[in-house]
């Protein structure tokens, strides 16, 4: 009987009930879903089940394997965690949102064709979207449901082409066209915020609330690496894509002065690692992927929550200001410290294990290029993480006084911590969990001395470059740019012409669409030929003329 | 007994008009509109279960022969139609006991209650008989119902907007009377399955052509397909709620269920297609239903008018399955008519809640009751998202549908066409979700409590089944491609 119920259902189910329910019981609910969905995770059987036929698709709502086990396991944690960690959260759209979010996240893991994998991804954008609006910065949501609505067409187009023959596995995506294959593609690297549609990670996730943003870092980019893993495996382009997205992480990374746009492009960066993984193909690297999503996932939720807990302090994030709350907020701080140094894969935490076989994969598959981009950019988190924070501490009173959160908000914090860490100090105990990566050694000197060595040597590149690397931008231009400048004023620019010309082009076209409106309304509203009361005369007449055209056409 | 369950479908509700007319008080006349609603309900189910199980059933008035005598046919076709009526009579009868204490005076409430009778009789007989000027019958006893009902309206509009509805429904149900005329010339019977049998041998060709374009447009008067649906805003806009929640549930849909009869029993889809332009015409105002009527919606400052302008859009969608001819069509269309009814009647019903705590439709009236009538304006925006056709509501299947039955005719342009037009739905629906979500209340408003239970439960069962219907399409769906089969199966 279990076999038949997707993980997914008990949050989605949560989630209904959360708009309904109110306090204590809403809480109770929440929480009860979350652990139901680990629950199932941990004990689905490995095989199909949860079959429904709809619209004349067979879907299967419930297939598990290793790699969906991880995945489903790294987003129940992070649900659990996530719910827990906002049980403080009084904003109640937030919850419903963080629920259906959670359950589409899971729905895609677990979907066994591709007809319930889009739905999903749809359901997904939804969520997430809601959980940027209730953040309450209505102008970033409505540019983050835009990009999701983009990215979504782009999937579903894709899917569409993709079973036009009337198979929807995920197996039909390998042998499927040119178009389809390239549409599911751009679908899946808008939504895994691969380089150039890297932006609106940066852009949404830090005006999310201090509880919405655990959820948004956890889910939407990783559930994108689990697709392209099913969908495109050994896509060589995704080497490609994967490469810039890990340069473009890195170095909006090194120069954003903002805690929680840090761990963003951070997200940026670790995600196009996976990439390069997925995109490498061999079984070792997928399971590498996966691994490192399911590390990161852990690690870079409980960053955000620590972030949060700054927020809701201070108001703000920003790196220098970050000093005071050492002494006042001894919890959040140790567990941001943990957080970056699993980060940068420092020896004994969860991104050593990760980056260890991510290593081997690559180095065996004698992917020489991306093993390399894989060393620097663990010298370039260790650079953003760690050295460029610890030096740009201020030290100096805070605005207000400051204490760690609650006990529901610390608690996920310090678990999640305590799993990096016992991931980092057994690492067996995950590894022979997952075929393939069980023969990797991870804690071998070797290992060890190499990832320090290169640890120090970006230290040292610190120390010689301090003067370009620690300022950082004064603003960050990404490519969304090109079109939140308004174009007109660009291209004013470019032609050097001056912008008043371009002012009244502008002004011009706004007055033909105001008149195309208000034709239209002349037209079709209460006034208007076809929205007023016509005399009853004049309907008789125009029966009338049907029936006479009608008869017409008939004899002609 | 069961064997006398057609005719028991149209008795029933006959004789509780004469009861509720009789019984005088608002009391007992609603407790007998309701006893017959159920009834009705039961009995559809009950013809359901025997038509899947034995097939079609065929119930001959006082025993005389079809020939001769009228009889009443239950197949495929139908069943979803008395499905629609009967299931509509019992949860939207729940609905009525407030709504129209509320808006009629206390000495006319009986009277309502036996027009709604009489109209839902005539509905009723309209989807059961065989018997083409029994049709005609029942359609004027359904129509004169309805006059009466919307003249009640509180609004003095509502006059007007009764008489004009009479002129027109007058007008068409003579086209209708007329075409059925030249078909008894032509055939010499008025047994729908015996002029289908012999149309073919028929000689008199120019006859049965008139005969046709005068049924179908006589009929589609009462579709209200565009351009001729200009009764109909103004109809469900001043009627009072309940006649509009009915009307709107189920009124135009038997209209349609009788145009699928004629062009697909009776006349035959390749007679109808070839001998006159039906299908390029009905997909041409189709679309300007889609379209025009849509765009008018958007810029409605009366909610019951905004949903009756979308009615005649989504009217447009029906005809539309019919005019593709293929088998996603019909079976798209179909659905449409159950899909559409779960949508507008629980659109209706909470516009009517509204009415019911604040006397007014006005657009401006609706900002911020989101938290006002927080359960009311839920199932309002998921009819709304229905109308809109977003996927796991009611209304993407039926449009899933027409779409597969646009690109199997070859027509992909047709199913971007079905898109775009969701875009407009998508304009006027949004504009009520943004007042109501998204404006605050204004400060000077009085407060407002949510709606009663009584009008809020069969509101909400119809939103829930838009939803479940969205996911859960074997019902829906099942019953119309059953349909489409018999259809296409030469099954009369």
């Amino acid at each position: 009987m279990i076999e038949a119920v997707s993980p997914a259902l008990p949050l989605l189910l949560g989630a209904a009930l959360a708009v309904l329910l109110r306090g204590r019981a809403r809480d109770a609910v929440s929480v009860a879903a979350a652990v139901a969905a680990l629950g199932l995770v941990l004990l689905l059987p490995d095989r199909e089940g949860g079959r429904i036929g709809w619209l004349g698709f067979r879907l299967v709502t419930v297939a598990v394997d290793p790699a969906a086990r991880l995945f489903g396991a790294a987003f129940a944690i992070a649900a659990l965690a996530g719910i827990v960690h906002a049980l403080a959260q009084r904003n109640p759209l937030e919850r419903a949102a963080a629920l259906l979010y959670a359950g589409a996240a899971l729905g895609i893991v677990f979907a066994g064709d591709l007809v319930t994998f889009t739905i999903f991804f749809e359901l997904l954008a939804v969520g997430s979207t809601l959980v940027v609006w209730s953040g309450g910065r209505r102008a970033a949501a409505l540019r983050y449901a835009a990009v999701h609505a983009f990215a979504g067409a782009l999937l579903i187009a894709g899917a569409a082409a993709a079973s036009a023959g009337g198979v929807t596995t995920f197996a039909a995506v390998a042998e499927a066209g040119p178009l389809a294959r390239g549409l599911l593609l751009a679908g899946l690297l808008v939504n895994a915020g691969a380089f150039p549609f890297s932006f609106w990670v940066a852009d949404a996730y830090p005006k999310a609330s201090w509880s919405g943003a655990v959820f948004l870092s956890a889910f939407t980019t990783k559930a994108a690496v689990y697709g392209l893993i099913r969908l495109f495996p050994g896509e060589s382009a995704l080497v490609v894509f994967g490469a810039a997205t890990v340069v473009y992480g890195a170095i909006y990374a090194l120069n954003t002065r903002d805690l929680r746009a840090l761990l963003s492009y951070s997200i940026v960066g670790q995600v196009g690692i996976m990439l390069m993984a997925v995109g490498t193909g061999s079984a070792l690297a997928l399971a590498a992927a996966a691994l490192h999503a399911f590390a990161h996932v852990v690690y870079k939720a409980m960053m955000m929550m620590a972030a949060g807990g700054l927020v809701d302090a201070q108001g703000r994030t920003p790196l220098g200001a970050i000093g005071p709350f050492r002494r006042s907020m001894p919890v959040t701080a140790l567990v941001l410290a943990i957080g970056a140094l699993a980060l940068s894969g420092l020896p004994l935490t969860a991104g050593f294990v990760s980056k260890s076989a991510l290593s081997a994969a690559l180095g065996k598959e004698g992917a020489a290029f991306a093993w390399f981009l894989l060393t620097a950019s663990s010298a370039a988190t260790f650079l953003y993480a760690v050295c460029r924070p610890l030096l740009l501490i201020e030290t100096g009173a805070a605005a207000r006084p400051l204490a760690d959160p609650s006990p529901s908000r610390l608690a996920p914090m310090v678990l999640l911590a305590a799993l990096t860490l016992a991931i980092g100090f057994v690492p067996a105990a995950l590894l022979g969990r997952i075929p393939g990566t069980g023969a990797i050694a991870v804690l071998t000197p070797d290992h060890i001395v190499f990832q320090l060595a290169v640890l120090a040597a970006a230290a040292l590149v610190l120390l010689l470059a301090r003067a370009v690397i620690l300022p950082g931008a004064a603003t960050l231009h990404d490519i969304d740019s090109l079109w939140r400048t308004p174009l007109w004023r660009v291209v004013a620019r470019w032609l050097g012409r001056p912008v008043a010309t371009y002012g009244r082009a502008r002004a011009g076209v706004v007055a033909v669409l105001r008149n195309a409106l208000a034709g239209l309304e002349r037209q079709h509203g209460p006034q208007g030929a076809l929205g007023r009361n016509w005399p009853t005369g004049s309907m008789a007449l125009s029966a009338a003329i049907l029936l006479g055209a009608t008869l017409l056409l008939a004899y002609i | 007994m069961r064997e006398h369950a057609p005719v028991l479908m149209v008795v029933v509700p006959l004789f509780g008009a004469v009861l509720a007319a009789l019984v005088r008080r608002p009391g007992p006349a609603f407790a007998v509109a309701l006893a017959c609603g159920f009834a009705v309900a039961a009995l559809a189910i009950d013809l359901a279960v025997a038509v899947s199980a034995g097939g079609p059933i065929s119930y001959r008035l006082g025993g005389w022969a079809p020939d001769v005598g009228i009889e009443y046919r239950v197949d495929a076709l139908n069943v979803p139609i008395l499905l629609l009526l009967g299931v509509t009579a019992a949860v939207a009868t729940v609905y009525a006991r407030r709504s129209v204490a509320s808006e009629l005076p206390v000495g006319r409430v009986a009277w309502f209650y036996a027009l709604y009778l009489l109209c839902l009789t005539g509905l009723i007989g309209i989807a059961l008989t065989n018997d083409a000027f029994n049709a005609f019958v029942f359609l004027e006893i359904s129509s004169l119902a309805t006059y009466a009902m919307i003249a009640l309206g509180r609004d003095r509009r509502a006059l007007v907007a009764a008489y004009q509805y009479l002129i027109i429904g007058t007008i068409g149900a003579t086209f209708y009377v007329i075409g059925v005329g030249f078909l008894f010339l032509a055939t010499g019977t008025l047994n729908l399955s015996l002029i289908a049998e012999r149309l073919g041998e028929a000689e008199a060709a120019r006859a049965v052509v008139t005969g046709l374009a005068f049924v179908l447009v006589g009929i589609a008067m009462k579709v209200a397909l565009f351009p001729l649906h200009l009764w109909l805003p103004n109809a469900y806009a001043y009627a009072p709620s309940f006649a509009t929640v009915f009307l709107g549930a189920t009124a135009t849909k038997v209209a349609v269920y009788l145009l699928f009869r004629y062009v697909f029993s009776v006349f035959g889809a390749a007679f109808v297609f070839e001998a006159l332009p039906t299908g390029a015409l009905l997909i041409a105002l189709s679309l300007a239903a889609a379209f025009g009527a849509s765009t008018v919606a958007i810029f409605q400052s009366d909610v019951k008018r905004l949903l009756a302008y979308s009615s005649v859009g989504q009217i447009g969608y029906a005809t539309l399955g019919l005019a593709l001819g293929n088998a996603a069509g019909l079976t798209g269309g179909l659905v449409h008519l159950l899909n559409h009814a779960m949508m507008k009647g629980a659109a209706f019903m909470a516009v009517g809640a509204v009415v019911f705590r604040l006397g007014t439709c006005r657009l401006e009236a609706f900002a911020g009751l989101g938290r006002a009538m927080p359960a009311t304006m839920a199932a309002l925006t998921v009819a709304g998202l229905g109308l809109i056709g977003v996927p796991g509501t009611a209304g993407f299947v039926s449009k899933w549908y027409l779409i597969k039955g646009a690109l199997e005719a070859g027509m992909p342009w047709l199913a971007l066409l079905i898109v775009a037009s969701s875009i407009l739905a998508l304009l006027y629906v949004g504009r009520l979700v943004e007042l109501i979500w998204l404006r605050p209340r204004p400060a000077d408003a009085a407060p407002v409590a949510e709606a009663p239970l009584e009008l809020l439960l069969p509101t909400l069962a119809l939103a829930a089944a838009t939803i479940w219907f969205g996911l859960d399409t074997r019902f829906t769906a099942g019953l119309a491609q059953a349909a489409t089969v018999g259809l296409f199966g030469g099954a009369r």
